[in-house]
């Protein structure tokens, strides 16, 4: 007898125990389950739920691995520890001690993000009395992703105690929501504790620490890691270079602080997985190959992000808006370096995708994806107290994404009634 | 007289203003991020209400149907003023932060509701407990949520630090435990109420309606 069988055998003794749903959700991790539905119509596939969500864990899986070197990059790099910055094939990035950090800081995110989710999850499975759902795995994985590296780990629990049972459970499970889970637990994080969430200190290891050490008098350098959001967001302020007298105004010195390549592979400041455009691209291409992911939303989003850039430019070019003004800084930013700075391109790939909240219908797709791409650099440019608008519009357009739908089937509907009349009379 | 005491002890579970007739929710997320402000609009509530209560009661006879709703504003009006003029004189500070919502109490449905629904065809002495009741259980729902606002947003309760000195980094602080900034936003508040009508239709499956 092999284990399948032992396992097998296993589940059928103890078929009416309550705690059941909680072995066969790590049972089925392993093996097809044998049975087969008895009653309604359904389709013969070999890709259940399961094999769903661990495609886009995979997909997820360079992000965060590229996560925790960054976050051991940083912490280093702001202490001046590393001195020839070589890029991202550069030595000075992939080494040991940068993964070290790394992993030390991550790896309890992933834990907590799983170990909570996954607890809730089971509770609300045994005390409803049906399979446990795989909708946390996929989650679970992007949580530790979308926070700043040095959120306290009680925080975490909290916000994902709250994100599922609030963001999922009342509204029936896995399935059911309106809202995206992974947003609602970051944006319950955003609102309850702004100040581990934004500002210049949050995003490198250490920062906060180091900050509070300097206050009780030890004699260090301070260190900070701005997103280049935030930066833009206090434009028009005057800012004292460090270490010389000159003072000038925020947006004048952004490309001093990083440069294109740096955005486009990653090695900047950021939220834990969400930095390197290149690995979010590559998950975006195995997403729509495994067709997982719908490159509909995916490019609609892009879009709808680089239209409101190109308006934005026009404000500026047209000169309705002057340099003084709190918005020049991200208006005057060329449209498509939107893209690469903040977080729109993995909200685009592994949120606004999300197949339970977003549109079903393939031309309220385009709607939906557009609209968050529009809305995104919207709220990044006109909020700045909201640097990083892309979870706020995906949240709204999560709301509004049944409404698209109905139109879009009632349009419909009404097409082809006339075409029915026109065949008639 | 087991019936006179329903009037009192079911608005504060089972018939519910707030969770189960879904009434006043407007106040009850405005003004619930403090607990004495709970607790004083609670107070001004049970008053407008068990007074209000009584004087359409009295006047159920004389008031022709079509201007009833005239004459009812007019005695709910009367009595938020002298609320708000007690409380201009008596808690200055107290009433700048309840500042409209004490007037509006004037819209709130469950003192309109229980006029049109019970006093107008009630007793005096019947009417007074059905508003005292009412404005319990009303009460009582911004109070609980009160408590947990402000204890897990300011970390207070009444005013008083119970949780420690967030500067000072003494009790719970430090521990590295912070305040929750949401809870002081309106959202939660109806999160809160939400989360007290699950857990009252949990524990009495009669209530769940469908």
């Amino acid at each position: 007898m092999g284990l399948k069988q032992n396992l097998h055998n296993f589940k059928e003794k103890n078929k009416d125990k309550k705690w059941l749903p909680g072995f066969n959700a790590l049972f089925t991790f392993l093996y097809m389950p044998n049975e087969t539905t008895h009653n309604g119509t359904h389709i013969k596939a070999a890709d259940d739920l399961k094999r769903t969500m661990n495609t886009v864990i995979m997909a997820l899986v360079p992000c965060l691995i590229f996560g925790m070197f960054n976050a051991g990059y940083q912490h280093y790099l702001a202490q001046g520890l590393i001195d020839s910055a070589d890029g991202f094939l550069g030595a000075s990035f992939w080494t040991w001690d940068n993964f070290v950090i790394g992993l030390w800081k991550v790896l309890p995110l992933v834990v907590v993000s799983y170990g909570v989710g996954l607890a809730v999850e089971f509770v609300f499975a045994i005390i409803k009395g049906h399979e446990v759902e795989e909708g946390y795995l996929v989650t679970g994985m992007l949580v530790p992703l979308i926070v700043p590296v040095d959120i306290p780990l009680w925080m975490l629990a909290v916000a994902v105690v709250f994100g599922v049972i609030i963001g999922k459970e009342v509204f029936g499970g896995t399935g059911m929501n309106i809202l995206n889970p992974a947003l609602t637990i970051r944006a319950f994080l955003f609102f309850a504790y702004p100040t581990w969430m934004s500002g210049d200190k949050v995003w490198v290891h250490g920062a906060v620490e180091r900050d509070q050490a300097i206050a009780n008098g030890a004699n260090l350098d301070a260190i900070s890691g701005e997103t280049l959001l935030g930066y833009y967001a206090k434009s028009g302020q005057e800012l004292t270079v460090a270490g010389t007298d000159t003072v000038t105004t925020y947006g004048a010195r952004a490309e001093e602080l990083y440069s294109y390549a740096d955005m486009f592979w990653g090695i900047i400041p950021g939220s834990v997985g969400e930095t390197s455009k290149f690995l979010i691209i590559i998950g975006a291409l195995f997403l729509i190959f495994t067709k997982i992911g719908s490159w509909r939303i995916m490019l609609s989003t892009v879009i709808g992000a680089l239209v409101m850039g190109l308006i934005f430019n026009g404000v500026v070019d047209a000169g309705w808006i002057g340099e003084t003004s709190k918005f020049y800084g991200l208006m005057s930013v060329p449209f498509w370096q939107h893209l690469i700075i903040g977080s729109i391109l993995f909200g685009a790939v592994y949120m606004a995708t999300d197949p339970v909240t977003a549109s079903q219908t393939n031309k309220g797709k385009w709607i939906y994806g557009f609209l968050i791409g529009f809305i995104s650099i919207m709220i990044r440019v006109f909020n700045p107290a909201y640097p990083e608008g892309v979870f706020l519009a995906i949240l709204l357009m999560n709301v509004f994404a049944p409404t698209i739908d109905h139109y879009v089937v009632q349009a419909n509907v009404k097409k082809r009634m006339k075409r029915l009349k026109a065949k008639v009379a | 007289m087991a019936k006179d005491s329903r009037l009192i002890l079911d608005p504060l579970t089972d018939n519910n203003p707030i969770t189960i007739q879904v009434l006043g929710i407007c106040s009850a997320l405005a003004i619930t991020a403090e607990l004495e402000a709970s607790i004083v609009m609670s107070i001004s509530v049970l008053f407008v209400m068990g007074v209000g209560n009584v004087v359409i009661s009295l006047m159920r006879n004389i008031i022709p149907s079509k201007i009833r709703i005239i004459a009812q504003l007019i005695v709910v009006a009367t009595l938020v003023i002298i609320v708000d003029l007690v409380l201009k004189a008596f808690a200055y500070e107290l009433s700048k932060t309840l500042s409209v919502f004490v007037g509006l109490i004037i819209t709130n449905c469950i003192i309109m509701g229980r006029f049109e629904a019970f006093a107008l065809g009630n007793g005096p002495y019947r009417s007074f407990l059905d508003g005292i009741g009412n404005a319990l259980g009303y009460g009582i729902i911004l109070i609980i949520v009160g408590f947990f606002r402000e204890l897990l947003g300011s970390g207070t309760l009444l005013g008083i630090p119970v949780l420690g000195d967030p500067i000072e980094k003494t009790g719970l602080y430090a521990l590295g435990y912070e305040n929750n900034g949401f809870m002081l936003l309106s959202p939660m508040a109806l999160i809160v109420v939400g989360i007290i009508i699950w857990v009252q239709r949990t524990r009495n499956k009669a209530l769940i309606e469908d």
